[in-house]
């Protein structure tokens, strides 16, 4: 029988079919953070349970620690118990953690793929909606809720629907401005933010063959932003390079052997999909977002589109726009460059590339915030931080930041921020915050300008 | 019946983040929507429909594609706690309705038409009744001539009706799961 990429990782992976119900599906690697984690280790303690396969956990802290003064005991109360409680935790149950303070601390969806801990392959789940960045390296990854992470917690495997598959192919070539962020938005604006739901998505065609690790993770990243549980890229030469030679990828003749495996991870010719979307390369623009989700973006260059729904209305007086404008030229106040859909060592190269020689606008505040201390101690080794801080951007320590504003990296109300992260829902950066996602090149532009720019009109 | 005639309801609006560092599962209820039902400065929105007290209940009618984005489990808690069992909308994330079921609570996907009429009738009489009937897969709003099958998967259903957990199946299941784990090696 003819199969999908995702077919053949899924099938491979299911324990058993309920009648009639879920499948029971075995999970590889289980990566876990402070903010959806102590609920599912008190189920345990509830239910006198002992964690099943403690090997296959992978801990870190990420979306609630300051991004100031890392060494310092944390300030606020319950951030400090939170992160303090994961320590603990993973103490009692012998979860190796990569804590504050960890050479190999960050973002779970950045330290994973650099870890060498997220291969080929495999299935890995995650407390994070955002774990759909794994299907990068040809994995099923998917975020789950705290009382999934218990059931893991319990027995390596979750119960899960098998989902229905959907390609989506883009081929042709992209204009040189174009970055991967901008392809993903372009996406999730054409199909809405709900076209994926119920489905796993193969993302194919030379785009995405040609596109770097990073720049993959960044597309599979999103999936779940047009609502699919997860996306996936056949791994080819560039996984392979990527993952070889990581602290946690297997080493030398093991290697080779899980290659020759990874080789045969692809889908095969003639494999039936439940639906398929094929888009030109050519037509792709940089991408801005202008209402409150992310599926409300379009080209930088283009108007604000107008609709009489009463949900779009709303949308738009919250973003305190109107339709059929311009946002190309319009002054903004805040950048934020991070978040696991655009921190890896790639987003701040391009980032440092526009800004060098040039100061950020005196009428913008500009957070630079490292997915990883690993990226951190690139952008050091590549003298980034200089090109960034000489510029008047603020470097951070890593964190999830001001992507979901849990800790204080919040955008203040009414303000408009152009940001890497993943989502403009209402509040999302802060209560009132007015957010505009963009690829890094185009945050890094507009906190130079201090007002929207086309990068692709240079 | 709580009317939430809003789309794409994301779960950072069911459960801002900032509220994201209890380490127990208690209290969510009270900081449901929180700034769709608050001002900053903590006055109460008078035009949101879980501050209208005509509308009560244990039902909530949201627009389509309700549990949108995060995968916090929180959001579902948070319903829980404020008193919601069952949601209806044309249309759930996925993440959010296996966390509702996780949870005990009953998202009902119904067609874009009836939920439209369910909205009118909610329009019509603000304290109409309906009744769920989870064994024989029925949503009744007799006020307003409504009579709906809904889907749910067997399983889940037999979960709801009797408050079993996916642990506790899971963890009979361990023989099976260490063999898959031995074929593998």
């Amino acid at each position: 029988m003819k199969k999908t990429l995702f077919e053949k990782v899924w099938d491979s992976h299911v324990v058993s079919s309920i009648k009639n119900g879920p499948d029971i599906l075995y999970i590889d690697k289980h990566l876990i953070h402070e903010v959806t984690s102590p609920q599912a280790f008190k189920v345990l303690e509830e239910k006198n349970i002992p964690l099943f396969r403690p090997n296959q956990v992978v801990a870190t802290a990420d979306h609630n620690v300051p991004t100031e003064n890392q060494h310092l005991p944390i300030q606020d109360a319950l951030s400090r118990k939170q992160v303090s409680q994961l320590t603990k935790n993973c103490e009692a149950h012998g979860v190796n953690l990569f804590g504050l303070g960890h050479s190999f601390q960050g973002i779970v969806h950045v330290i994973g793929p650099e870890l060498g801990v997220t291969q080929p392959g495999m299935t890995l789940v995650c407390g994070d909606s955002h774990t759909s960045t794994h299907g990068a390296f040809g994995t099923i990854a998917f975020g789950i809720g705290t009382s999934q992470v218990a059931q893991v917690f319990a027995s390596q495997c979750v119960l899960v629907d098998k989902p229905k598959s959907m390609r989506i192919v883009i081929a042709g070539k992209l204009h040189p401005a174009v970055e991967p962020k901008d392809v993903v938005l372009y996406v999730i604006a054409k199909l809405g933010t709900d076209a994926g739901t119920g489905y796993f998505v193969e993302f194919a065609g030379n785009v995405f063959e040609e596109m770097s690790m990073e720049g993959r993770m960044t597309v599979c990243n999103m999936s779940i932003e047009m609502g699919a549980r997860g996306g996936m890229i056949a791994p080819d030469q560039t996984t392979f390079d990527y993952v070889s030679g990581r602290e946690f990828a297997p080493k030398g003749e093991a290697l080779e052997a899980k290659i020759a495996h990874w080789k045969s991870l692809s889908t095969d010719d003639g494999a039936a999909f439940d639906a398929e979307h094929h888009f030109d390369a050519a037509d792709i623009r940089p991408m801005i977002t202008y209402g409150t989700n992310p599926g409300m973006g379009i080209k930088i260059a283009d108007k604000i589109p107008s609709s009489d729904d009463a949900s779009f209305v709303k949308s738009l007086e919250y973003m305190g726009l109107e339709a059929d404008t311009y946002l190309l030229d319009m002054p903004i106040s805040h950048v934020f460059i991070g978040s696991c859909t655009n921190s890896r060592i790639e987003d701040f190269r391009a980032a440092a590339a526009h800004i060098k020689g040039k100061q950020k606008s005196p009428d913008v505040a500009a957070l630079i915030v490292p997915g990883s201390q690993q990226v951190a101690k690139q952008i050091v080794a590549e003298g980034l931080d200089e090109i960034f801080e000489s510029a008047g951007f603020k470097l951070r320590q890593p964190g999830c930041s001001a992507c979901l504003a849990m800790n204080d990296d919040k955008i203040p109300s009414g303000a408009y921020c152009v940001s890497t992260s993943n989502r403009n829902f209402e509040g999302r950066q802060g209560q009132g915050a007015r957010t505009l996602l963009a690829s890094p090149v185009t945050a890094a532009a507009a906190a130079v300008a201090g007002k929207i720019v086309d990068v692709s009109q240079a | 019946m709580v009317p939430l005639r809003v789309e794409n309801v994301d779960t950072d609006q069911i459960i801002p983040a900032r509220f994201l560092k209890a380490t127990d599962r208690k209290g969510f209820g009270e900081n449901l929507f929180r700034d769709w039902r608050f001002t900053s400065d903590g006055q109460i929105k008078k035009d949101f429909a879980l501050n209208q007290s005509q509308y009560k209940g244990a039902i909530l009618v949201a627009g389509n594609n309700f549990g949108c984005g995060s995968s916090r489990e929180h959001a579902a808690w948070a319903l829980g706690d404020y008193g919601f069992r069952v949601v209806i909308s044309s249309f759930f994330a996925d993440i959010f309705k296996g966390n509702a079921l996780n949870n005990g609570i009953l998202p009902i996907q119904v067609s874009p038409e009836n939920l439209q009429c369910i909205f009118a009738a909610i329009d019509q009489y603000p304290s109409v009744i309906a009744i769920v009937d989870i064994e024989n897969q029925k949503l009744l709003i007799d006020a307003a001539g409504i009579a709906l099958t809904f889907e749910i998967n067997n399983y889940k259903k037999m979960c709801l009706i009797n408050g079993y957990d996916d642990i506790d199946y899971l963890i009979i299941q361990k023989e099976a799961i260490e063999a898959f784990e031995q074929k593998r090696a």
